[in-house]
């Protein structure tokens, strides 16, 4: 397939300015400010725009396009509805009075207050762009509560080896020193190995609930207690709420920050890239830390963006955050209902459940029991037959589905990590079991098909090394 | 003669200078390896410190130094080519030369059956 630049012809466009019938008038500009060459874009005309997005559609793998059980990433289908309402706000500016996006500001200051009552939390920020931008943002927010609070002692964040990697990234970016602690046999976090690393230095816990093997952490009380014996904070990565939405709160489990990944629970697009919203929320007690501004409502009704937070960990973003993406997460929301949303996890994890007690007499399961909304296959044992999860993986997108995460958590050798998510029927979940067992069939009796794959993509399996080391960014 | 850690990473000594690397298993279970992060020249590591850090296309690693010691020779060659790593993860493929403060230290290591046994 060409690039659009190398369809490009020299005086073509897709658009025509009607003839110029007012006097021409000269802007003084200053000459350094003028661009001296007009910019390189393609020159093409409207149908081959088209044709051209139309081409490298066809040639992505989407969840509107097929099975796609990326565990932890949470491929969630968006539904249309979305979409149709973002495109309401399209003649919107952020630099417009406050007066005149009344129903814009409305719906932030809603959208504050549901994500606070869905998670338990107080008072909640829009501004993150993205889920490790949340996380920085909860970082930010814990290094503000330990100088407010004069605890110049606390240096440590504690998160366990199962972590998503942007947890000690983040935790690290905003100054503090990370600690791993080991999960137990049952992998989930092993309290006494907890409490060996709890101490009065530490300020504060990053969790996901459940974690990354798809396990709820049982011990979850115990853990809080611990944490806020010592004045630590309990830090949720909310990647997996959409596991028990509805059924069970954050905030009631004692975590005191929470941020969300829009996308993974509330069917807003997988930016890859952006845009993507990361929103954060916070028990009262770190409510004046919050970026700023929130959205407030005042005594004449009216709704504002409220800079007064003296306290606050500071401006993460221009302007107000992704708002076309709040816009459909509000819409998800409003859809679903509260029984809606409840039911979606039920079904996620219901869904998971399923595939995973139909694979688990062929595949091994680590931590084999009762999931959450996902669950993680060990596919060491593949070895015997000569092949490893990433040759099994790539042999997927020749059936026509997205393989699952792999070689995540570390925890796990050779992990294959799958999340079906709630909008999947039965027959597309036995589709991919019966796949499931065909590669499994051919890696005993014919590996070179596995280690060939895939074979039926725009691309043949690329060079991993050269991927990550060259890195191509521009056409 | 080689020793191991129960973390992957072999050591041969010869007088007071020490070689380590990752093992041939390490290497296998990172796969492909895509950058080596060297430590500076000079640098003093404790024994089960962090000495460097090895990303491959599944994960980044740390590589813990078996022994204590000053860092004399780094293996630049992984700068260009980390996949050296890979293709003779304990030969060509070594990371670090330390001075030894301490041989005692060599005692407490596996040797390459017990390592081996381990796996």
């Amino acid at each position: 397939m060409k690039l659009i630049f190398e369809k490009s012809k020299e005086g073509r466009t897709a658009f025509s300015l009607p003839k110029l019938d007012v006097p021409e008038m000269k802007i003084e500009i200053e000459d350094e400010l003028l661009r001296k060459e007009a910019p390189n874009l393609p020159q093409v005309n409207e149908l081959e725009v088209v044709r051209h997005y139309n081409e490298l559609e066809r040639k992505n793998h989407s969840v509107d396009s097929g099975f796609y059980p990326l565990g932890s990433c949470t491929m969630k289908y968006n539904p249309m509805l979305n979409e149709e309402m973002a495109n309401l706000f399209n003649y919107i500016h952020p630099y417009l009075e406050e007066e005149h996006v009344q129903g814009a500001l409305e719906l932030m200051y809603n959208l504050q207050n549901y994500l606070g009552e869905i998670t338990g939390m107080d008072a909640v920020t829009l501004q993150p762009a993205a889920g490790a931008h949340g996380e920085l943002t909860g970082m930010l927010i814990v290094r503000k509560y330990i100088e407010d609070n004069g605890f110049t002692n606390k240096t440590k964040v504690i998160l366990p080896d199962s972590a998503h990697g942007t947890n000690p990234a983040s935790a690290k970016m905003a100054g503090f020193d990370v600690v791993e602690v080991k999960s137990g046999a049952d992998g989930r976090v092993d309290l006494e190995e907890f409490k060996k690393v709890m101490d009065d230095t530490v300020a504060a816990i990053m969790l996901t609930n459940p974690n990354t093997l798809g396990l709820f952490e049982k011990d979850i009380l115990e853990i809080a207690r611990l944490a806020h014996e010592h004045n630590a904070l309990l830090y949720y990565d909310g990647a997996n709420l959409n596991a028990i939405m509805g059924k069970v709160r954050p905030g009631d489990m004692g975590f005191d920050i929470v941020h969300l990944n829009l996308h993974k629970t509330f069917s807003t697009p997988h930016g890859m890239g952006g845009p993507g919203s990361g929103p954060v929320g916070v028990k009262a007690k770190l409510k004046d830390y919050l970026p700023k501004p929130i959205v407030d409502i005042n005594e004449e009704g009216k709704y504002f963006f409220n800079y007064d937070i003296p306290k606050s960990c500071g401006r993460l973003r221009t302007f107000y955050g992704n708002f076309s993406v709040m816009v459909r997460a509000y819409t998800y929301i409003l859809m679903m209902g509260k029984e809606g949303l409840k039911f979606a996890s039920e079904m996620a994890v219901l869904n998971a459940n399923y595939l995973r007690k139909r694979l688990e007499k062929e595949f091994d399961i680590a931590y084999d029991e009762v999931c959450k909304h996902e669950f993680v296959i060990d596919g060491s044992f593949l070895k015997e037959y000569g092949v490893k999860t990433l040759d099994f993986a790539k042999r997927l997108l020749d059936y026509g589905i997205h393989p699952p995460t792999i070689y995540f958590p570390l925890i796990v050798h050779e992990a294959m990590m799958i999340e079906p998510t709630e909008t999947e029927s039965k027959e597309e979940l036995d589709n991919f079991v019966e796949v499931m067992h065909k590669i499994l069939e051919e890696a005993k009796t014919d590996p070179e098909i596995l280690k060939e794959a895939p074979r039926n993509t725009p691309v043949r399996r690329l060079n991993e090394t050269i991927a990550n080391k060259q890195l191509k960014l521009r056409g | 003669m080689k020793k191991f850690t129960k973390t992957h990473e072999w050591v041969e000594v010869e007088g007071k200078i020490a070689t380590i690397g990752i093992t041939e298993h390490a290497a296998e279970e990172l796969g492909d390896v895509t950058f080596v992060e060297l430590p500076e020249e000079g640098k003093e590591v404790k024994k089960g410190e962090a000495l460097c850090a090895v990303e491959s296309v599944k994960s980044a690693s740390d590589v813990y130094s078996p022994v204590s010691g000053k860092v004399i020779e780094v293996n630049t060659e992984l700068d260009a080519s980390p996949e050296i790593i890979n293709e003779d993860a304990e030969g060509k493929g070594w990371i670090v030369k330390l001075e030894l403060s301490d041989e005692s230290e060599l005692d407490g290591l596996l040797t390459e059956e017990e390592y081996k046994n381990s796996l």
